[in-house]
């Protein structure tokens, strides 16, 4: 069983689990369900799994997909429910099949959340909805510029009581826009505080990535 | 628990937050209408040092499996969430319910280093809690501490209510009930502490009046209210059926020890003269290998481990390792599972162990000479030879290993310069064995010589013996140094010994110590076992800002005759015993270990029948 997906959600306390104890954590679920992975051969042999879009620690998401291999034949469909009751709290095995498109498909997302202690929905909307955004960012030569308009397809803002709620739908992979982008690019007006879940994932053509 | 915003926006601005937020797997969670005493278990140190001890894994699941009783677990934050949390003024809370530590019935402690003492202080204050005993009236909070350290936990006396001496599993259990019955009754804190210090292995430093001679040394320790004149360490005398964590909680983020760790036998039928564990653990109890193998197979089942480790006081001396190992291997094998063995010795059957369970992945070898010289090496009767450790060595090279680590002391008792050059010589052979016999010379080697300072401790035969000073150990270290300046293949490391210095005088400190303590930790000192948080100008100021003097306790030879201030302390190891270990330490003359022949130590009275089997 060679290229198996899982969808699985990561919130609550698990939104603070890093993306390489994420994969321990996945690795170690799979053993105490009993689901033999397939191992890498060689010297220092790793369990074939990969998590398409590394998630920030903080984000929460219901849209997290895993690619592994399974060392044995057993149904795709069965394994949500029997990984489930050996997952930590907070993460949730939802689907589990074979992968019908390479990983790299995955090039939209759709977020919600939370934006306090900084402007108002009219300031970010406008902001947000310029033509060109540029955002600096570390790179390996020294400071880089770059501009994030393209990579944002939609934006809603809306004032709520204590601060704003976000609606975004973001270019995922090449380029990467992460809220957290956003934010930088917001400078001395980003928020004090933001917290963000990703809902669903779209290929390039927005259809529903899978 | 419930993460708001208040605490998620803390969390975005520290590093690794998942060591602050629990939730991982196997972690227990009660329901509060179910649960009569709360206990929050606190480890004075950072989640990824305490979630890799095996004792707490231990007392978690025996305090969780009584009905009524909840126990949660709290860490030290690392300096970042510490400051943070203060600044915010958020009390340090326990990860499975995320309410503070002053909500807690009981708070247990848990330190098995001397250098946690100022952290214990940290976390009673950042949970809420007063910081001495004296200021805490009620029966709730009652802070209790166990572990290690206890053997002499004098300096923090004033700190806690109840100490453990000993093995937990029956004695926590036991305090626990009778709290239970205590809270349901009423009873007020002196009258639970009175009842409390009945029960074998528990000391009630309240109950106990100690008086100084005018030189500072001990003159008296009085038991009061009942209270036993010594206090005698509990085991758990049928270690085989004893508890065993199968079902710990599995981090979800990486901590230091991160794998099953298995407890084949406690104790140590070794008799170093400078080993604090090896004489508070006496006797040596050991588990069945069909046990063992069960409880391995139930652990890396119920936690996915990829990991599982032997560990002991010295994991070579277990009577059936090579079937154990046989036997796990069998089952790890196709499971991608590794084996492990820590403190193996320098002999040829554990290079055997070695070679049949480590045959994919060479790691480094690491062995602990602890003495340059033969003579040095009698003397703290460890019963290690140059040739036994030139030969494992051979057998390692010959087998591909080609990194070997060496530990030793320096300040041991009738240290010479000759023992201290001695090390270099050995750390020379070392090169030349592996010169003349290595499997693959292209490869290279490394040959890492470690040393750090010989901290005398108590309840060993080395706890009348004075501490070397800095200036001697640091000239020690530059005669070593020199010594391997053109050694081959040869890097040599050695420990500061500022933190030698504080720990000595704290394992060996009285109650007035404690003075010293809290004002460490007042001005700022926390986690400092850290050398990034470590400072000894604080210690070396408060000291004597206590009327106290640091070499008093460090650097003082004691005579035979002085009552120390943990004499109180029964650990089964009698004083006479340790007198006559130290009288043959100066005469260079080995004990044999506890199978060769009973040195009569003490330990075996612990037993029902008297006989110690090691």
């Amino acid at each position: 069983m060679d290229k198996l997906r899982l969808r699985f959600s990561k919130t609550g306390r698990a939104v603070y689990i890093s993306h390489l104890d994420l994969m321990r954590t996945m690795q170690r679920a799979f053993a105490r369900a009993g689901v033999a992975l397939r191992y890498s051969e060689g010297f220092n042999p790793h369990a074939k799994i990969s998590i398409i879009l590394p998630l920030g620690v903080g984000t929460a998401s219901l849209c997290e997909y895993m690619d592994f291999a399974l060392a044995e034949d057993r149904d795709p469909g069965s394994l949500p429910e029997v990984l489930d009751p050996y997952l930590p709290e907070g993460i949730r095995a939802l689907e589990a099949y074979e992968a019908p498109c390479k990983g790299s498909e995955l090039r939209w997302l759709r977020l919600e959340g939370v934006m306090r202690a900084g402007r108002d929905a009219a300031f970010y909307t406008d902001f947000f909805t310029r033509p060109s955004i540029p955002v600096e960012h570390r790179a390996k030569r020294g400071v880089r510029t770059d501009d994030i308009a393209p990579a944002i397809q939609a934006v809603q803002f809306d004032d709520i009581p204590d601060g704003v709620a976000a609606k975004l739908i973001l270019h995922a992979q090449e380029p990467t826009v992460s809220p957290e982008l956003m934010m930088a690019a917001l400078g001395p007006d980003a928020p004090a505080y933001f917290r963000f879940t990703r809902l669903e994932a779209f290929k390039e053509d927005m259809t529903p990535f899978r | 628990m419930e993460i708001n915003e208040k605490i998620d926006a803390l969390l975005r601005q520290v590093q690794r937050p998942a060591r602050y937020v629990g939730g991982e797997y196997n972690q227990v969670v009660k329901d509060k209408a179910d649960v009569d005493v709360r206990v929050a278990f606190c480890f004075p140190d950072t989640y990824e040092i305490g979630m890799s001890n095996l004792g707490m894994k231990i007392l978690y699941g025996v305090m969780n499996d009584m009905p009524g009783v909840w126990c949660e677990r709290a860490f030290a934050p690392w300096g970042d969430m510490a400051l943070a949390m203060r600044r915010e003024g958020i009390p340090l809370w326990a990860l499975e319910s995320g309410d503070p530590l002053s909500d807690f019935d009981v708070i247990a402690v848990s330190i098995g280093y001397e250098m946690a003492y100022t952290t214990v202080l940290d976390m009673l204050d950042m949970g809420g809690i007063p910081l001495r005993a004296a200021d805490r009236p009620g029966l709730k909070p009652l802070v209790m501490a166990g572990g290690g350290c206890m053997c002499n936990i004098e300096p923090m006396a004033a700190f806690f209510d109840l100490c453990f001496l000993g093995e937990g599993e029956d004695m926590d259990r036991e305090v626990l009930e009778l709290y239970q019955k205590a809270k349901t009754e009423g009873w007020d804190k002196p009258r639970f502490l009175r009842a409390a210090a009945q029960i074998q292995g528990v000391y009630v430093p309240s109950l106990y009046d100690v008086s100084y001679n005018a030189d500072g040394t001990v003159a008296s320790v009085t038991a009061k209210d009942g209270a036993p004149e010594k206090v005698r360490k509990r085991i758990v005398e049928d270690f085989d059926g004893c508890y065993y964590p199968t079902k710990p909680v599995v981090p979800s983020t990486e901590v230091v020890h991160d794998r099953v760790s298995l407890e084949v036998f406690r104790g140590c039928i070794r008799g170093c003269r400078f080993c604090q564990a090896g004489h508070t653990n006496r006797p040596v109890r050991s588990r069945s290998a069909q046990t063992l193998l069960r409880l391995g197979r139930e652990t890396l089942e119920n936690t996915g481990y990829q990991e599982l480790n032997l560990s002991s006081l010295s994991t070579s001396d277990y009577r059936d390792l090579g079937p154990l190992c046989d036997g796990l291997l069998d089952y790890c094998r196709p499971r991608g599972v590794s084996l492990s063995l820590p403190s193996l010795r320098a002999d040829n059957f554990s290079m055997d162990i070695m070679q049949r369970v480590q045959q994919v992945r060479k790691s480094g070898l690491t062995f602990a000479p602890e003495a340059g010289t033969q003579r040095l090496r009698d003397v703290i009767n460890k019963n290690v030879s140059e040739e036994d450790l030139l030969n494992s060595c051979r057998i390692a090279f010959e087998g591909g290993w080609n990194n070997v680590k060496l530990y030793f002391m320096l300040g041991l008792p009738t240290e010479t310069d000759e023992d201290v050059l001695g090390i270099a010589e050995l750390a020379k052979k070392v090169f030349w064995t592996w010169k003349q016999h290595a499997a693959n010379k292209s490869r290279g080697v490394r040959i890492t010589v470690s040393t750090s300072e010989f901290i005398p401790k108590p309840h060993t035969p080395f706890q009348w013996e004075a501490q070397v000073s800095r200036e001697e150990y640091m000239r020690r270290v530059s005669l070593l140094t020199d010594a391997l300046a053109r050694a081959k293949s040869v890097t040599y490391n050695w420990h500061d010994a500022q933190m030698s210095l504080v720990e000595a005088a704290l394992a060996r400190g009285d109650r007035r110590v404690g003075d010293v303590i809290e004002r460490v930790w007042r001005a700022g000192g926390r986690l400092e076992s850290w050398s990034e948080y470590f400072d000894l100008d604080r210690w070396l100021e408060a000291f004597p800002a206590c009327g106290l003097d640091i070499d008093f306790y460090a650097t003082r030879e004691r005579p035979v005759e002085e009552l120390q201030p943990w004499e109180h302390m029964d650990c089964a190891v009698s004083r006479r015993h340790l007198e006559r270990e130290r009288r043959r330490a100066y005469e260079g003359v080995l004990t044999p270990d506890c199978r060769a022949g009973c040195a009569g130590c003490g330990a075996a009275s612990l037993l029902k029948e008297g006989v110690c089997r090691g």
